[in-house]
């Protein structure tokens, strides 16, 4: 029985770390034709399907002609996104015989995933933060189990329905205390930040509750303040729990699809302010996989093959960290 | 002299129809030990915890009678039951300091735990801070342990040091009075022996209450003993009185182990 149990456990381990395996190596032989054709240039290249004529020298070109021209003919899903010249000039170059091909980076997306999750955890992590030291210290415990309960309610909420409310109600909002744009780089991390915000809450309140009685008691009778306790006793004592929640919420927010697709402008465009509107790499995923092929197709592949690493960067970083923290 | 005097005090829980103390009177002598002993659940720690007043961290319990403390100038005695602003109860810890059942290390170094008490209340000094953390540590016989890893976490350490590094948490703010709850209970035998040795040494410069379920313990290390009851205090005494011969039917019973 135990050792039935133990290869149990031991194949289901295994078959996780396969899986994990075997997602990495499909999304990067997808990518594959994209990572030949762009390289590490793909990071930083703002352009996403855009068509450049062939002779022009262009960002990591290294491929033959022959190959791109095939790849061009595959791609027939032209979006109508200009790069700041004026619609008439690119409905110009379209019509024009020279040859060209279609290049995409990843820049935009990369950018928009990035900063709104960084908005959402700016906003969402000292509030949780306060939230949580109420629940935990401050607030009788008849309030903290009402409003606690309350907070893992909205914990709960699927996020489209954020998305939703986000649209309708909250983005007016912010493009009146803002300026700019309705659905911007803003307002998609602002309702991010609302969305990761219970659940950053909840963590850390638990994780503050583990703090014992007793050392709390101690640091009082040595003629502590509240505020002192906090800071000094509870704050260190679940500190790992403490970041755990922000790595967790980090990583909902990094791959978060449905809020933000409704509320960050959907376009292949740079941002210059905050308050501009953009795309995160799973919100061009989700609204262009369906009619992508070819080398398009690829560059999608190439982007989701990012998102994946950076999630799992972050998460292994932080298991890494946490294993450091538990041993010392 | 009384470092504490406590008069017909009684103290009831939060939705607890019965008092857990009931008129308790009981002084505390400067610079003795007066050891606490009772059954389990006789109000032991309940009537420690008054004297520092770390019951007020929840709400709800209700005070009755008097608990007075000498202050610095042993001139005076006030009343800490009266006690409701912060600042005071924060002045009031410092005099009437506090070790607990288990040892209880915070998350930081050994030098930081030490200091921790003078930092809060105020002291930045570099060199007063080290010097203050060295006299406590040496007070409490830890600092040849520990001299040349100040710096490292303290959960590092034993059991037994963790305590006695309590304990030199405690004293480095230089207390009026220390109340100990069961300092030993979760310790070996050896390390046991070693904290009992410290309290007694530091008796020169604190007054010093002890609950123990120890009857060794008390009989060692304390001058007066109290045994309670029930939430009654039933007889108070020069320690050897109370063990050798006892006024009291119920302290007899329990000092031969008849009940408890
Ligand atoms: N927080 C509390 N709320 C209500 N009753 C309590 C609380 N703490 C202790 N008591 C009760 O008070 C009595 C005395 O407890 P305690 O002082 O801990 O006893 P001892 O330390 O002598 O073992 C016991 O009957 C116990 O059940
Ligand atoms: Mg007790």
């Amino acid at each position: 029985m135990e050792k039935i149990f133990q290869k149990f456990a031991f194949s289901s381990a295994t078959l996780v770390f396969i899986i994990l395996l075997g997602i990495f190596i499909t999304l990067f032989n997808a990518a594959r034709p994209a990572i030949n054709e762009f390289g590490l240039n793909f990071i930083v290249d703002p352009a996403w399907n855009k068509e450049v004529p062939l002779s022009t020298p262009q960002t990591t070109t290294d491929k033959s002609a022959a190959q791109k021209s095939v790849t061009d003919t595959n791609d027939e899903s032209v979006d109508v996104n200009d790069y700041g010249d004026s619609s008439d000039d690119m409905i110009m170059e379209d019509e024009d015989d020279t040859p060209t091909k279609t290049i995409y980076g990843g820049l935009v997306p990369l950018v928009g995933t990035i900063f709104s999750t960084l908005i959402a955890l700016a906003f969402a992590l000292p509030i949780a933060m306060g939230i949580s030291i109420f629940l935990a210290e401050i607030a009788p415990k008849k309030i903290a189990t009402f409003v606690g309960g309350a907070i893992e309610l909205l914990a709960a909420i699927p996020s489209i329905i954020f998305g939703m409310w986000g649209l309708y109600y909250f983005a007016p909002i912010v493009a009146d205390l803002f300026g700019g744009f309705q659905v911007s780089l803003l307002t998609a991390g602002l309702v991010l930040g609302v969305m990761i915000l219970p659940f950053m809450a909840a963590i850390t309140r638990d994780s503050m509750n583990t703090t014992p009685d007793i050392l709390k008691e101690s640091a009082y009778a040595l003629g502590a303040t509240k505020f002192e306790v906090i800071k000094d006793v509870i704050f260190p004592y679940s500190k790992v729990g403490i970041i755990g929640s922000i790595i967790l919420s980090l990583g909902r927010a990094l791959g978060e699809t449905m809020a933000v697709a409704f509320l960050i402008g959907s376009i292949f465009e740079l941002p210059h302010k905050i308050t501009d509107p953009t795309i995160s790499i799973p919100v061009a995923l989700a609204n262009n996989f369906g009619e992508a092929s070819g080398l398009g197709m690829s560059s999608l592949f190439y982007l989701a093959l990012i998102l994946f690493v950076m999630s799992f960067a972050i998460i292994s970083f932080a298991k890494f960290y946490f294993l450091r923290k538990a041993n010392s | 002299m009384l470092a504490m005097n406590i008069e017909k005090f009684s103290f009831t829980y939060p939705g607890v129809d019965e008092p857990s103390l009931k008129n308790i009177t009981l002084p505390i002598e400067k610079n003795n030990i007066t050891a606490l002993i009772g059954p389990s659940g006789c109000g032991k720690s309940t009537l420690l915890r008054s004297m520092n007043r770390i019951h007020d961290l929840y709400p709800g319990n209700k005070y009755d009678g008097k608990i007075e403390l000498l202050d610095e100038t042993n001139k005076k005695y006030k009343n800490i039951l009266k006690i409701k602003k912060e600042n005071e109860f924060i002045k009031l810890r410092q005099q009437v300091g506090m070790i607990f059942q288990k040892p209880t290390p915070f998350p930081m170094s050994i030098f930081d735990n030490v200091a921790y008490g003078l930092k809060i209340a105020g002291i930045r000094n570099k060199s007063e801070l080290s010097d203050r953390v060295e006299a406590a540590l040496k007070g409490s016989a830890l600092w040849n342990e520990v001299h040349d890893r100040l710096n490292k976490s303290a959960m590092g350490l034993s059991g037994g040091q963790q305590q006695r590094l309590c304990i030199a948490r405690a004293v480095a703010v230089k207390p009026e009075v220390l109340l100990f709850d069961e300092p030993t209970s979760a310790l070996d035998p050896i390390s046991t022996s070693a904290i009992e040795e410290l309290i007694v040494e530091l008796k020169k410069d604190v007054s010093i209450a002890i609950v123990t379920h120890n009857m060794q313990q008390a009989s060692r290390i304390s001058d007066y003993t109290a045994f309670m009851y029930l939430g009654d205090l039933i007889e108070y005494d020069k320690t050897e009185n109370i063990f050798l011969n006892p006024k009291e039917k119920r302290t007899e019973d329990y000092i031969t182990g008849r009940f408890g």
